[in-house]
């Protein structure tokens, strides 16, 4: 068939690089200690998990004592939002986030109505990027909690956190961000931004998968999600996961070493697959903003086919893909993010998210626009829609 | 996951395409839902001896469109319209649940063109 290996899924997960992995290895078998115990095993490793931490503090510009290691985005994403309704809930009930945020803080707000909270959505424009004075406009006297994603995992979208942190601050509301997509990619400083709180996750940067971090900021109340034993001051129960936190130091390390260069490098490989895309596939509309979105991204709805199938026949080329096509999803419903955007349902079920990686080359990018012009080609003469191309309405 | 003949037939669909003034022709689904089915039938005597597809839809759309049509020709319009979806899955080595739907998409085009086929010869 062919022997293509080509990973373009980078905003799903990015291999573990080998300086984590030589980090890690001793800490599987030689350094086990738990770092509850009082003895020189569990010693130990406290020395790494304070080194991480510190790591990790330094990168974001935050105390140590305001790192608190996580089993990845979901739970930081979990606790911020309940542990902060849980925590002010005496004040008020009224949450805000953004429509295109990640399932796990979607999912658990609907889960927090159900207890009483109310849920109001932020406006975002046909790019994805939220509209401030809207967002004044819904601040309440009971609002509690603001949140939204520094940087959008499907379209790339960056968004003004900074602003939307200032807009909180000035109402005395809480604010977090799921920097998921963008820690280790975007320069970060959370007192220059302003945030309370923000979510960071190891395997997104060429760290372990199962880890990451929640930054809360000090003197912020958050009720505890996972309540059990001492673990980080007594807020995070659970045994700590001393490799997968040592990994994850050290893959943050090398990707703020190197922030710049794979910026340049990746957005390179970025604009070039862009650029090719819209001069030689006909009926494709870029997805997201065309400046101003993560390097690494970029999502196109290929008009009058549906997205899983362009992901099967790439993936039949060698090419890992995602796609915002119900089908892809195992839903009924398309990507929630594209039709917040204002997509026509049709647009959203043709779509595909391409996100490269440092170790991607030009040949690849090029491979795959080729590829591609070939399996639009050939989905659009099996497509009724393509013929009836003039009695349907597009963006 | 898909069965490999599902992705043998998503590869290699048989019959795409538009048959040209058809003896009868149906459209099921919508864009909205991320399926299109439409398929067309050349009839003589009571006999499918051609059908073609064009699919809007996810693989298994595309192979269940190529899989029914495929088991249609040469069959009479009776015995076609006796097809069901679970005939197609089973042609097609099964189907993941979420993917059901796909093959009564392809059962319901059939009926909708053979109805559309004897709607014409009683005019």
């Amino acid at each position: 068939m062919n022997n293509k290996n080509i990973y373009f899924d980078h905003a799903a997960t990015t291999p573990l690089c080998e300086e984590a992995l030589n980090k890690m290895i001793p800490y599987f078998t030689e350094v086990f200690g738990n770092p509850n115990s009082q003895h020189a095993f569990g010693r130990e490793s406290v020395k790494a998990v304070d080194e991480a931490r510190d790591t990790i503090a330094k990168i974001i510009n935050a105390k140590p004592s305001e790192i608190y290691f996580t089993s990845g985005g979901t739970e930081g994403d979990n606790w911020a939002l309940r542990g902060v309704a849980h925590a002010f809930k005496d004040k008020g009930k009224h949450l805000i986030i953004s429509p295109i945020e990640h399932a796990a803080m979607l999912v658990t707000a609907k889960a927090l109505k159900k207890e009483g909270f109310e849920v109001s959505y932020m406006k975002v424009d046909e790019y994805g990027v939220v509209d401030l004075e809207h967002l004044e406009s819904i601040i309440r006297p009971d609002t509690i909690f603001i949140g939204c994603m520094m940087a959008n995992n499907e379209v790339g979208t960056i968004e003004p956190i900074k602003e939307i942190a200032a807009i909180a601050k000035k109402h005395g509301v809480i604010c977090f961000t799921d920097a998921v997509q963008a820690a280790g990619v975007l320069k970060i400083d959370v007192k220059d931004l302003g945030v309370d709180l923000m979510s960071m996750s190891a395997h997104k940067i060429y760290g372990p998968k199962g880890v990451g971090a929640l930054y809360i900021r000090n003197g912020v109340k958050v009720e505890s999600i996972l309540t059990g034993g001492h673990q980080e001051r007594m807020k995070r129960g659970g045994t700590t996961n001393v490799a997968g936190i040592v990994g994850f130091a050290e893959a943050f390390k090398i990707a703020d070493r190197d922030i710049d260069k794979n910026f340049e490098y990746v957005s390179m490989l970025r604009d070039r697959f862009i650029d090719r895309v819209l001069e030689e596939v006909p009926f494709v509309k870029l997805n997201g903003p065309r400046t101003g979105r993560l390097p690494a991204n970029a999502d196109f709805s290929f008009k009058f086919i549906e997205g899983e199938s362009i992901l099967f026949s790439l993936d039949l080329a060698g090419i890992a893909v995602s796609s915002g096509s119900a089908c892809s999803s195992g839903s009924l419903e398309p990507s929630h993010v594209l039709l917040a955007l204002g997509l026509p349902e049709e647009l959203a079920h043709g779509s595909i998210r391409f996100s490269f990686g440092k170790h991607n080359t030009i040949e690849e990018v090029d491979y795959a626009v080729d590829t591609i012009k070939d399996a639009v080609k050939r989905l659009r003469e099996m497509s009724p829609l393509f013929k009836a191309e003039g009695d349907i309405k597009y963006v | 996951m898909y069965s490999e003949k599902v992705m043998d037939a998503f590869k290699n669909p048989k019959n795409v395409g538009e048959i040209e003034n058809p003896d009868g022709i149906g459209t099921v689904g919508n864009a909205s839902c991320g399926d299109i089915m439409q398929i067309s039938l050349r009839i003589e005597n009571d006999i499918i001896v051609d059908a073609k597809f064009k699919t809007f839809g996810c693989a298994a759309a595309i192979a269940t469109s190529s899989t029914a049509t495929e088991m249609i020709r040469g069959m009479t319009v009776e015995e076609a319209l006796k097809v069901t979806n679970k005939k197609v899955i089973e042609c097609l080595g099964g189907l993941p649940s979420q993917k059901i739907h796909c093959s009564v998409l392809a059962e319901e085009a059939i009926k909708k063109a053979i109805e559309d086929y004897k709607a014409k010869k009683a005019l």
